[in-house]
């Protein structure tokens, strides 16, 4: 039984043949009956737009359904019922189970007492594979994944997409540019580990300094509430902003990337440029699900 | 302690059977017995002797366990804060087996997870689970890292 946890448990041949799946699914290469008859539960206790309703689309393109629970509230965890009984009653009634949690190894421990393949859809700071895949794919539809300089930048301290992209890519020939506002630098012991994967990781501190060198610059969120007030938020917020203007002189073929939800981190004027493919990022979701519940469930 | 006067003299008495646990880092006795899970309510008969002068390595601790020979995996586990003791089980008073300690690859409800958003800091029927690595203690569950002060994390 194959479980999809961590972006960690995989390899580079494991990643490149979940790209090659889903990139077969988007030309139309897949069997919309494939998982007919087949049930997949959705269980979201944290909050969840693009994950959940892809993941629910993904099922229902390969011809199966979906049941699901959306918060806590709603569920017998909020009568006291631990992870794992509710995993182990919910593996009786669906083929396979999407956890999105709030607490750390929280898709580990369901996969732990799960009789059924369980897809992990976030567990609190910690992973979000499917996130991961979507992001390769979406760089390598434009380029080959080995040989690129990639700029991570916003939240890289307590952002979990950063951190797995960020391992994803220390399997490829890629250089690694970090840009963080001070204090939310990537960890130092995430940098160690991607050193020791032969990664070079060089830490900027101006987004305008690099970004002409860039093939890809990956966006994500500043949270505001890492910050002591909102006016120290707008100021670092507003110091990385992504604008039109920054990407005066960037190279042709940049992409820019970020996982959604944005807030202020790109100027919307940003869309209307060749670089913006956030939103074609989003749609990818849905042939990179597919491939990941054929895997699991196929 | 000072090393009581005479040949035979001893700080603690020979035990007919069970274990001694020798070598052990000075100060780390009671961090010891808490690996191995041995607490004043088990039935376990005792004796620690901390501090005591050694000329191997200074000063050191000794444990003996009175009636129970504890398994190579059970003492793996101190290899964490005492990686030079050594095991010797006592059978009608002698050494019929004397073992060094090797870090195990993996501990299990040996350490509590310093990360508080940990899912093995919760109700969850489950009990910590960590890899050793070459940089300390690595969380299976959140990824978290233990580099410093494994001790202070025994549960």
């Amino acid at each position: 039984m194959q479980h999809i946890i961590s972006i960690r448990d995989f390899t580079r041949q494991d990643l490149d043949s979940f790209l090659d799946r889903a990139e077969l699914v988007e030309r139309g290469g897949f069997d919309p009956r494939m998982l007919e008859g087949k049930i997949l539960a959705l269980l979201f206790f944290e909050p969840s737009t693009r994950t959940r309703m892809s993941f629910a689309s993904a099922m229902a393109r390969l011809g199966g359904t979906s049941i699901s629970v959306d918060s806590v509230e709603a569920s017998s965890i909020a009568k006291g019922e631990t992870l794992a009984d509710t995993i182990r009653v919910v593996s009786g009634y669906a083929d396979a189970i999407v956890l999105r949690h709030p607490k750390e190894g929280a898709a580990r421990l369901a996969s732990e007492f799960a009789t059924v393949p369980v897809i992990n859809a976030g567990d609190g700071a910690g992973q979000h594979p499917s996130q991961t895949i979507l992001d390769l794919y979406t760089i390598r539809r434009s380029m080959p994944l080995d040989g690129l300089e990639i700029g991570l930048l916003g939240d890289l301290r307590y952002g979990r997409t950063a951190h797995s992209l960020a391992h994803a890519l220390s399997l490829y020939d890629v250089t690694l540019h970090t840009i963080a506002p001070p204090g939310l630098d990537l960890p130092l012991s995430v940098v160690h580990e991607l050193r020791r994967h032969g990664m070079e990781v060089v830490k900027h501190g101006d987004v305008g300094k690099v970004i002409r060198d860039l093939d890809v610059l990956y966006v994500t969120r500043i949270q505001r509430e890492r910050f002591p007030d909102s006016a120290s938020y707008y100021d670092v917020a507003s110091s990385y902003r992504i604008t039109p203007d920054l990407l005066e002189g960037a190279r042709e073929h940049l992409i820019v990337l970020h996982p959604l939800p944005r807030v202020d981190e790109i100027d919307p004027a940003v869309d209307r440029t060749p670089f913006a493919r956030y939103f074609e990022q989003s749609r990818n979701g849905i042939p990179v699900r597919m491939a990941l519940l054929q895997e699991v469930m196929g | 302690m000072k090393k009581p006067e005479g040949k035979h003299a001893l700080i603690v008495g020979r035990i007919r059977e069970g274990t001694v646990i020798d070598h052990i880092t000075a100060g780390e006795a009671l961090n010891v017995l808490k690996i191995l899970g041995i607490t004043g309510t088990t039935d376990e008969c005792l004796s620690i002797a901390t501090n005591v002068s050694s000329g191997k390595v200074g000063k050191k601790d000794i444990v003996k366990v009175e009636g129970r020979e504890l398994r190579k995996e059970e003492v793996d586990r101190i290899a964490l804060i005492a990686p030079r003791a050594t095991i010797n089980i006592i059978r009608d008073y002698e050494v019929v087996e004397k073992k060094g300690v090797e870090i195990p690859r993996s501990l299990v409800g040996v350490v509590r997870c310093p990360n508080p958003g940990c899912i093995s800091n919760t109700s969850e029927p489950i009990e910590s689970r960590f890899e050793v690595v070459e940089r300390g203690l690595h969380c299976l569950y959140c990824d978290w890292l233990i580099t410093k002060d494994i001790t202070g994390h025994i549960i």
